[in-house]
């Protein structure tokens, strides 16, 4: 099952396109990253999958198919947005109740215990809470409704370094014992780099690439040769970035596959991770040529769904 | 990182059951119980006051129709106590009773939705399985309700409390400011104000600018409906010249909308002769004819006519202006809910 899927979604503010011809299908059981740069369209990528915004042309389906807004969406799908927002006015006792009385299923003992875990005050005021207990309790509130897709925008921007990681503890936690599929979205990959296990990277409002890190990290390559060669790899390989160093040139190349032969002379380098996501954010205009998906053959193994930057 | 396990089965259920609706109740309470308190206790105490204020105006009023003779200096005095001091209280509070729904409208209905919309909790409530439409549905209606409920009844112990004055100070129960607040009207005013707030609130998605121009559109809507409600279809037309209330005005006089002449044959009339009969009956001093007005113009073969709404037309007349206040309220409301569904994050 898809916990998302996009059909050349669009969406324009006005004359502004801030999303276009997304085509993208995140797999459930995964923790994704949405990555990219400022306005490069994430916000508006997951307010479209939760049914806050309306597309401008194309699409967007969640939970295997359930139209994004409807009622089973809604339903099976939790949402913080950014800046996790709670009634600042209401205590967090309240907020559950609140929380409660709006949605079909609510783990009531489960809110409950978090939040005596987190050592949050039942009484205190929302709005009283340090920013990571707000964040924490806009997360207990969303994961105690029992979602099968857990939604996080931008969740770990105001917190401090020991703040995310007991919110990504918490999220862990969750996806290990109720198999909750997350998607998240930061403007930095470090800190999802480890918990990270499929990647959608954005930038200028389109999707650049997307896919199991694992897979994605299988089929780039750093290629290292003779600069005045660089050139003759246009055509055969997909060329996202290159660096000259004298009469050095460094490729990052997408192969078709682990086991692409090396061209003789050149010498290929694994890649790593923040090194394809920051290949792949300088270079936004590179595209993938038509019939070169990124995902894997299919004789390898059946393909996982993954994208196609256009 | 651990392989996971595939999230639990996609909700195959197809009689998906929408969450119910009972739940509201307690999330409207606890989201405008500060609202909700203050309406009630400024309402309240209000009530009580004029309650307390009522109880000596009534009195007054009965020991003053009681005194005989009225030329006398204790009648007189009884008369201009009850003229002056209770009447600039009831006066001053009958102004304020025209503001009344326009500030439920803003202070009230602006930022029901407003607020959500300006400090972003919208992302969190309308991203609930309840669904945003229901939500808003849900609440507004409660709200609405409430709202309307607590004007109605105040608005009747406001007309218990201002009933005296409507003999002493030439007022009918049909006089602009006099009607809007009895029977079914101010209920309907507050209502109308409460929606106009709700979906300029929404509309603007600032709280500030929404009650400013729900103060506007309040009191443009009010200035029109004086207009408009001359124009209500329970009007009469007579001949008979009582209706033009000579002598003391009374609380039962007709509200006279126009008047016109007809010559002979039912022709207009001729303003030259009508000019000299009027100019037969000074405003200010005695008639220069003996005959009456009626038989001044009935000689010169002339007929005069009033377009005028009896009192007994009060109720038809607040079932009209109730009636399309509700519509419009309902549809400002139902203009809300789209809103609601349609408005981007």
């Amino acid at each position: 099952m898809n916990v998302m899927e996009t059909q050349d979604l669009g969406k324009r503010y006005r004359r502004d396109w801030v999303l276009r011809e997304c085509n993208l299908q995140v797999p459930a059981g995964h923790l994704s990253a949405l990555v990219g740069p400022n306005g490069a369209g994430k916000t508006t990528l997951m307010q479209l999958a939760v049914g806050l915004t309306l597309p401008t042309s194309g699409g967007v389906t969640v939970l295997g198919g359930q139209p994004a807004g409807s009622p089973a969406a809604l339903n099976g799908i939790a949402f913080v947005a950014q800046d996790a927002p709670v009634y600042k006015n209401l205590s967090a006792t309240d907020m559950i109740h609140l929380t409660r009385n709006l949605n079909r299923g609510f783990d009531h003992r489960y809110a409950t215990s978090r939040l005596g875990e987190l050592g949050i005050a039942p009484g205190k005021k929302s709005g009283k809470l340090s920013g990571g207990q707000r964040a924490q309790l806009a997360l207990t509130l969303a994961l105690a409704r029992r979602p099968q897709l857990l939604i996080l925008d931008e969740p770990l921007a105001m917190l401090d370094p020991l703040a995310r990681q007991d919110f990504m503890a918490t999220v862990m936690t969750a996806m290990a014992d109720d198999g909750v599929s997350v998607l998240l979205s930061s403007h930095a990959l470090a800190e999802l780099e480890r918990v990270a296990d499929y990647l959608v990277l954005m930038s200028g409002g389109r999707l650049q690439v997307a896919g199991e890190v694992d897979d994605l990290l299988a089929c780039h390559r750093v290629l290292t040769g003779p600069a005045a060669e660089a050139d003759r790899f246009a055509g055969p390989l997909r060329i996202v970035q290159t660096r000259r160093a004298g009469a050095q040139a460094h490729l990052l190349v997408k192969m078709s596959g682990p086991d692409d032969p090396v061209p003789p002379g050149w010498e290929a380098h694994p890649v790593s991770l923040e090194e394809l996501v920051l290949a792949y954010l300088r270079s936004p205009g590179t595209e993938t040529p038509p019939g070169l998906s990124l995902a894997r053959p299919p004789l390898t193994r059946p393909a996982e769904p993954s994208a196609v930057t256009r | 990182m651990t392989a996971l396990t595939v999230a639990a089965q996609p909700d195959r259920d197809a009689s998906l059951r929408p969450v119910p609706w009972r739940g509201m109740a307690w999330v409207t309470w606890r989201q405008h119980r500060v609202t909700l308190i203050s309406l009630l206790a400024v309402f309240g105490a209000l009530a009580v006051f004029l309650w307390l204020a009522g109880l000596k105006i009534h009195h007054n009023y009965a020991v003053l129709t009681a005194c005989h003779p009225f030329t006398s200096t204790a009648c007189q005095a009884l008369n201009n106590t009850f003229n002056h001091a209770d009447w600039t209280l009831a006066n001053i509070l009958g102004i304020l009773m025209q503001l009344v729904p326009a500030l439920i409208g803003a202070f009230a209905g602006a930022p029901v939705l407003a607020r959500e919309l300006e400090t972003g909790t919208f992302r969190y409530v309308w991203t609930q399985g309840f669904g945003r439409a229901r939500f808003a549905i849900a609440k507004l209606v409660l709200l609405a309700v409430a709202v309307t409920a607590v004007a109605w009844a105040f608005s009747q112990v406001f007309s218990w409390f201002f009933r005296p004055f409507l003999a002493q100070e030439d007022l009918s129960v049909l006089s602009g400011t006099v009607f809007d607040t009895r029977g079914i009207a101010f209920a309907a005013w507050t209502l109308t104000a409460f929606a106009i707030g709700v979906f300029l609130g929404t509309l603007f998605r600032r709280i500030v600018p929404a009650i400013a121009v729900t103060l506007g559109g309040y009191l443009g809507l009010s200035l029109a409906t004086w207009w408009l409600r001359a124009h209500y279809p329970v009007a009469l037309v007579t001949s008979n010249p009582s209706i033009s209330g000579n002598g003391p005005i009374n609380v039962n006089d007709p509200w006279v909308l126009n008047t016109w002449f007809t010559g002979p044959g039912g022709k207009p009339a001729n303003p030259a002769v009508v000019n000299q009969v009027l100019a037969l009956f000074p405003t200010h001093g005695a008639p220069l004819v003996k005959e009456t007005m009626a038989q001044a113009f009935a000689q010169r073969g002339i007929t005069q006519w009033w377009r005028y709404i009896p009192v007994s037309r009060f109720w038809p007349m607040q079932f009209i202006e109730a009636g399309w206040l509700l519509v419009l309220s309902a549809l400002l409301i139902a203009g809300t809910v789209w809103l609601v569904r349609r408005r981007a994050a």
